[in-house]
């Protein structure tokens, strides 16, 4: 089976990305989709009415997006293995950009809007930076200009990344995704595990405590001014 | 270096395939695509702009010097023989004008830092609010965007394809543009609904329900009618800048006869 993790903020046009995957190679691939979401999601239920595929969707809630991600994602491989399909593709919730959900195996994809402004790239942080494709979206709505403008500062951020630019809607120039896709190896599902570095586990906030202040809290590190320990990472 | 695109037949609105073998445009040709609004003619000049795989959407095929192009040519900016003016007034990335064209010139792989400046100072000959490199391209107006976007493509675009949809739009001096970007041996491709602009052209392509209807050259008798239709054009533009400007018209319009 093959993998693709998707990844973008909200309304970048990940969900028109999936549609034109899945229209391209359902014919000739059984193709399962998960969904993470927070609070809803409607991806699950539009691609099984329009493709009639296999759809999950898991809603994270109280749980950090990326956290549930990592915790579930072994479940859905399962899931979509003992239901004999031949490509998973996992659309992440996209809302923070301190991780990113990708696997040392697999396709990541990131999806950026071309109106999302010109330091998206950068502040999207892992993201971009540990995606093996970029896809920039909307590319109708901008001047040619605007749009080579966004590839740099996608390739500032990450000179390695393969870019493609399309009008998600349509589909336009996908064919080199979908040659990738079908190019990728197999996952060996006992081998795999995230690209990145998940941020640190729990402190007293994570676990619910509302009062606020250092008095009232442990396992906090970074104060607004002030030291913070010379291991972690602080952004940039 | 490119002497020659070619193109081939894609598919109309209904699904059927275009009525043509392969459209060639050759270096040094000018050409214009007219139809209705909605007939195709931006879907045509973004399939060059893409230079189309029969991935978009009317399934046409892009020829570079009669050879299928490469995945590079399509995705990398700096290797892109291909300049395009959209219809789009508006730039949406937050920087000033001065590093919007610094970031461009880096993706086509510019060095020479000058060329920034140069940029602003062309844009400034098609528009009539001047651009200052300290502006936000986000706050410029319709008309100075398309102006910077045309200087744009002619200097740091600097490709020897030329797409232009739709200029005389933008309330900018289309003739200054036209003029300087007539005989540079580039294929330039206008589209157009303006008389002037499409009998400038040596070339005619009719757009129809989303495909290509015919092609027509050209005769010498257009070459006679564009010329009276550019004075024609200059008197109106004359004209229109006197209003521009907040003058009254009086005697110009009272002395022409257009019978």
């Amino acid at each position: 089976m093959k993998l693709l993790v998707i990844a973008g903020p909200p309304s970048a046009g990940k969900t028109a990305l999936v549609k034109q995957i899945v229209r391209r190679l359902q014919g000739e691939m059984r193709i399962a989709f998960l969904k993470i979401d927070v609070v809803k999601a409607f991806e699950d239920i539009e691609l099984r009415k329009e493709f009639n595929i296999m759809t999950r969707k898991w809603y994270s809630g109280d749980l950090c997006p990326d956290h549930a991600g990592v915790m579930i994602m072994a479940d859905a491989i399962e899931w979509a293995a003992s239901n004999y399909s031949d490509l998973l593709i996992i659309e992440s919730a996209g809302l923070c950009l301190r991780c990113s959900p990708y696997l040392n195996q697999g396709l990541g994809v990131v999806v950026l809007s071309s109106i999302s402004g010109i330091h998206t790239p950068e502040k999207m942080g892992a993201m971009v930076s540990l995606a093996d494709i970029a896809i920039v979206t909307k590319i109708d709505l901008i001047s040619q200009a605007e749009r080579e403008v966004m590839i740099q500062k996608i390739k500032e951020v990450h000179p390695g990344v393969i870019l493609m630019e399309t009008n998600a809607l349509q589909g336009t120039s996908l064919h080199h995704l979908y040659a990738l896709i079908k190019d990728s190896p197999d996952i060996e599902e006992e081998n795999l595990s995230l690209k990145g570095n998940p941020p640190l586990g729990t402190c007293t906030i994570c676990i619910g405590k509302k009062e606020i202040g250092w008095k009232h809290h442990f396992g906090i590190i970074q104060k607004l001014d002030g030291q913070t320990a010379e291991y972690l990472y602080r952004g940039e | 270096m490119i002497n020659k695109i070619t193109i081939l037949p894609g598919l109309d609105k209904r699904g059927l395939r275009e009525k043509f073998d392969q459209i060639t445009l050759a270096a040094g040709e000018t050409i214009s695509i007219v139809g209705p609004t909605g007939s195709g003619k931006t879907a045509f000049i973004t399939d060059i702009e893409l230079l189309a795989q029969g991935d978009t959407s009317t399934r046409r095929r892009l020829l570079v010097n009669g050879q299928v192009p490469g995945d590079d040519i399509r995705s990398n900016p700096s290797l892109k023989p291909i300049a395009m003016i959209t219809q789009n007034t508006k730039c949406f990335a937050d920087v000033s004008t001065e590093e919007f064209l610094g970031i461009h010139a880096r993706a086509r792989g510019i060095q020479n830092d000058m060329v920034v400046y140069e940029t602003i100072d062309l844009a400034n000959k098609f528009t009539g609010e001047k651009i200052e490199k300290d502006n936000k391209v986000t706050v410029l107006s319709g008309g100075q965007t398309r102006s910077l976007l045309v200087a744009d493509a002619i200097l740091i675009g600097a490709a020897p394809v030329i797409l232009l949809d739709e200029i005389e739009n933008a309330g900018i001096f289309k003739r200054e543009v036209v003029r300087m970007i007539q005989d540079t041996g580039k294929i330039v491709v206008f589209v157009t609904h303006d008389p002037v602009i499409a009998l400038l052209t040596q070339k005619r392509i009719i757009m129809e329900n989303g495909a290509v209807k015919r092609i027509i050259h050209r005769s010498d008798l257009e070459v006679k009618a564009a010329h009276n239709l550019l004075e024609l054009d200059t008197r109106v533009d004359i004209i229109r800048e006197r209003l521009r400007a907040g003058k009254m018209i009086t005697k110009e319009l009272t002395a022409v006869n257009f019978a």
